[in-house]
């Protein structure tokens, strides 16, 4: 356990020192990411050695706290999430090295290093602790540091309101969890998690439990529709921040969520169903918001709702398992939805970080003003290609391999279980597929639109490529995505050992998995092969250059091609009335017109349409109270004591 | 499980065999028309001829472009060993291969919209949205059409589940099957860019689909593109036929030759429904593409009851 208090306190002592340096940008840039890497190497160790199936011993400190205790263990699940926590923080530090840099003259980089460390801290400590109130102060300092890097841009307003979604959708998840521990607490009598873990909950507080953990876990990880936060904050962040956030932060809704299945023990079936249930919306309408989104970094937030999605497809399939005792559809659900997680955060942590270099190298987000940036930025296009390919689950990478645990499982379920067990796999299978489809149209928009074709404006005509130190953390991201895809019988091995799944289960995965890895050698092979082949048949041959084929048009310009917005249009027509795209458009007019114009914008339609009148509502409620509110201390301070004085009658009485 | 050299013969027939399937495609067409016909060989002339030419290349396009007839060519000859004909099981057979074939088809897709958008047409741009959009809506009817034949056998292999079905099932669940053929022969319509989803023989480039993506590559990468074509064909009508066809005569030889005469059979439906009737309307094509999966939903609940 030491490694990781070791590594815990050197995130914290580099952050302090990163604060402290702010006067000088180079130090405070060296303390934050050196110690952000040094942290995450020394931690990773342990981590590696729980995976591999050793064992490190927990450690429970007392804290005056009432009810608290600094209990933390490293168990197999804890080592798991931390495993990309660790992998992709260091790499988005060293990405964000190069990419605050340009800032030093406007702000301090003191601060962004220090948040961004302390980030990383209460993540790991978020997956390690036991105890109840450690958790909700983990939980806490997570969502805090977060908001402080969101906001780094705080000059804008658009930064500024995200940030208070942020905050408030944040805040309104933790109130969830928080009586989610208090009446476990009650029923255990403790805050720790072993005891949680001991006691026996009757199973209508465990629904009630289930269900409050759901929406607190769930506002984190951006469960549809409680993602509203998502698509507002991820944007927002400086780019190796929302990698983070979106790679692995979200995640720690999904361990809460699994943490407390593992508490609550048996589960009945409607909670499998439940979370197919989320799964299939937040999957199928998380990735048609992302194909309605011009902005690339907004694209790439919506599909993570997407993947969350994905995730809670798997962890639904694992539930139903777990009710029915069904050990294979157990091992599936859950490996695929554990690998998911894992892929997630290379994939997405990649694009996350490809987003930043065409932001970084053009000034802008928008795809419809992007193009032709493979030509300007070839190394950092060619990961992202990775990344695209990746995230639609295509062979030979990883994506591919956590859908095809979920798909094989719920293909088994689907022809062998009952009527009552197969409709669940089918929606399961139906879904992953039409969500598959949607996200490689997604992710072929997104690297189409900004890499191929011509530059559609001049930011994008004098795009450059990003330094080394922005590069290099995406190309071992990308070479991630490759070694998870064609090691996938190993990887399979360490889920299913450092979990404990029955050896029969495991061999059920891992036979398919070997063959996929030998199809797709075969296919790289093939590949290698015709590449060789068609140099050969090209050799010596007359080789022309000419414009694209314009149906005889020789003079083609920029403003010709299909746009981001243009690609997506059949789809997002299809759905206007769940997307509510709104556009204006002013046609062309008269015989010699001169102008002409169309926009158009797609609102998240949970925010337009639940969240925002819901709050106005309440403020409009609520501003009754204003008399209260002075803004005296002193009048405050009174109702302190007032209050005190009617709790303490209250207790007497 | 290791291999057996005969599971060997149905890729290597699908290399021979598959460009002829266009070539029967094109003769029904023009029989119904009243032509003589193109040469029943055209599509291997018309591959050779190409390898043989040079190619010429937009100045706007990338190594990308270059690259998605190779992938997809790869993709299509990997998807060969996957697929059983005839009663051999495919040398590649494993629980799940199914979804490896569907993802290895979308990487094809993939690269070949990728190179389609690498040359900043707006005629290749319009065909690659119209695929995207199409093909999102085919896969779950693909998957389920195949749960739905896969429930009776309770297999989850491809070869396993064409190899238990039976002449008896289409005895006695003949509607549920029938639906399953439907369902399987919209989507390899729609998948190989064939009438009533798309017409690969108009004209205009305003309208087109698959054809339209591919009209910036020459000399061998659209030879390259052709035969993979051509493959794709073969795969998605071998899984068919396997469904339309499960007799097992006891004779090896027998079997595969009934296979292969399902597979010229499949090609001339395919010519007679080019025939008789005209292209979709594009916003129409998304409302037969449900309607496949409708088609293989009823299936499964036939199959459930």
């Amino acid at each position: 356990m030491f490694p990781v208090l070791f590594g815990l306190g050197i995130w914290m002592l580099s952050g302090l020192a990163a604060l402290f340096a702010r006067r000088s940008p180079r130090t405070a840039t060296a303390c934050g990411v050196g110690g952000a890497v040094a942290g995450s190497i020394v931690a990773l160790v342990p981590v590696l050695g729980v995976l591999a199936g050793g064992h490190v011993e927990p450690l429970r400190w007392p804290w005056a706290v009432p009810c608290g205790e600094f209990h933390i263990a490293l168990d197999a699940l804890s080592a798991w999430f931390l495993l990309p926590i660790l992998i992709l923080s260091a790499a988005a530090a060293v990405y964000g090295g190069e990419y605050l840099w340009p800032y030093r003259e406007r702000k301090s980089l003191g601060p962004p290093w220090f948040f961004y460390n302390v980030l990383v801290a209460s993540m790991a400590l978020v997956v390690l602790v036991r105890n109840g109130v450690l958790f909700l102060v983990a939980w806490e300092v997570m969502a805090l540091s977060s908001f402080f890097l969101v906001t780094f841009e705080d000059e804008k307003e658009s930064v500024r309101e995200a940030g208070w979604t942020y905050l408030v959708a944040t805040h309104l998840g933790t109130a969830f969890l928080l009586a989610m521990f208090v009446l476990m607490g009650r029923e255990a009598g403790s805050l720790d998690f072993d005891a949680f873990g001991a006691a026996a909950f009757a199973p209508a507080l465990a629904n009630l439990l289930f269900v409050l953990a759901v929406v607190g876990f769930g506002t984190k990880a951006g469960f549809m529709p409680l993602h509203v936060w998502l698509p507002e904050a991820h944007p927002a962040a400086p780019s190796h921040v929302s990698a983070i956030m979106s790679g692995v932060m979200i995640k720690t809704g999904i361990y809460g969520l699994i943490r407390t299945l593992m508490i609550l023990g048996t589960p009945p079936l409607w909670w499998g169903w439940l979370l197919i249930g989320i799964g299939l919306t937040s999957g199928i309408v998380g990735v048609l918001f992302a194909l309605a989104q011009r902005d690339l970094k907004r694209t790439l937030a919506y599909s993570s709702v997407e993947n969350i999605g994905i995730i809670a497809l798997g962890l639904g399939l694992g539930t139903l398992g777990a009710s029915m005792h069904s050990g294979a559809l157990t091992a599936l659900g859950f490996g695929g939805a554990l690998l998911h997680v894992l892929n997630h955060a290379l994939f997405k942590g990649l694009l996350f970080l490809g987003a930043g270099a065409v932001a970084h190298g053009t000034g802008s987000r928008d795809m419809d003003r992007l193009g032709g940036l493979l030509k300007r930025m070839p190394l950092a296009g060619a990961a992202f290609l990775v990344g695209a390919a990746a995230i639609s689950g295509l062979p030979p990478f990883n994506g591919f391999v956590s859908e095809f645990l979920i798909y094989f499982g719920a293909f088994k379920g689907a022809v062998s279980l009952p009527a009552s067990g197969a409709v669940p796999m089918l929606a399961v299978i139906a879904g992953l597929a039409l969500i598959g489809g949607l996200a490689a149209a997604c992710f072929t928009r997104a690297f189409g639109m900004v890499f191929l074709g011509e530059p559609r404006s001049d930011e994008a005509r004098h795009a450059h490529e990003p330094g080394l130190a922005m590069r290099l953390p995406m190309w071992i991201l990308a070479g991630g995505c490759v070694l998870v895809g064609m090691g996938a019988p190993l990887v399979w091995g360490v889920v299913t050992r450092a979990f404990g799944v029955a050896e029969e289960y495991r061999a059920l995965a891992a036979e398919p998995l070997s063959w996929i890895v030998i199809g797709s050698a075969l296919f790289l092979a093939l590949v290698g092969a015709l590449v060789v082949l068609r140099r050969e048949l090209l050799s010596g041959r007359v080789v022309g250059q000419s414009a694209t084929w314009g149906c005889g048009y020789a003079r083609p310009t920029a403003r010709i091609q299909y746009t981001a917005t243009s690609f997506s249009q059949p789809i997002t027509s299809q759905f206007e009335s769940l997307l509510g795209t709104c556009a204006s458009v002013t046609p062309p007019d008269g015989y010699f017109p001169r102008h002409s114009a169309v926009a158009s914008e797609t609102l998240d339609a949970c925010a337009e349409k639940i969240y925002r009148p819901a709050f106005t509502l309440l403020d409009r409620a609520l501003s009754r109270l204003r008399w209260l509110q002075h803004g005296t201390v002193q009048l405050y301070v009174l109702y302190i004591a007032l209050t005190l004085l009617a709790l303490l009658v209250w207790k007497l009485g | 499980m290791t291999m057996q050299p005969a599971t060997l013969i149905p890729p290597l027939l699908a290399l021979a065999l598959a460009p002829l399937l266009l070539g029967v495609i094109n003769r029904t067409k023009a029989v119904f028309a009243g032509r003589r016909g193109q040469p029943l060989l055209q599509t291997y002339f018309d591959i050779w001829k190409l390898l043989h030419r040079g190619a010429v290349y937009s100045r706007t396009t990338t190594w990308v472009f270059r690259a998605g007839p190779v992938v997809g060519l790869a993709c299509a000859l990997v998807a060969t060993a996957l697929v059983p004909l005839g009663g051999v099981a495919a040398p590649l057979w494993f629980p799940g291969d199914l979804f490896l074939l569907v993802y290895l088809l979308a990487v094809m897709r993939f690269f070949t919209v990728l190179a389609a958008l690498d040359t900043g047409s707006s005629f290749e741009g319009m065909g690659a949205s119209r695929e995207v959009w199409f093909s999102a809506l085919a896969e779950p009817a693909l998957l389920l059409a195949l749960v739905a034949v896969a429930r009776p056998t309770g297999s989850v292999s491809l070869s396993q589940i064409l190899a238990g079905l039976t002449a008896d099932q289409w005895v006695h669940a003949g509607i549920g099957f029938a639906l399953v053929v439907g369902a399987l022969i919209i989507v390899l319509l729609a998948e190989n860019a064939r009438i009533p989803v798309d017409d690969p023989n108009t004209h205009l480039e305003l309208t087109m689909i698959h054809e339209v993506m591919v009209l910036d590559h020459s000399g061998p990468d659209f030879a390259f593109i052709l035969y993979g074509a051509a493959l794709k064909l073969w795969v998605l009508g071998a899984v068919l036929v396997g469904v339309m066809l499960p007799v097992h005569t006891g004779s090896a030889w027998l079997d595969m030759l009934v296979a292969l005469a399902g597979m010229l059979g499949l090609a001339v439906i395919v010519g007679i429904v080019e025939s008789s009737m005209a292209r979709l309307r594009l916003l129409r094509v998304p409302q037969l593409l449900v309607s496949a999966s409708a088609l293989a939903v009823l299936a499964l609940i036939l199959a459930m009851r």
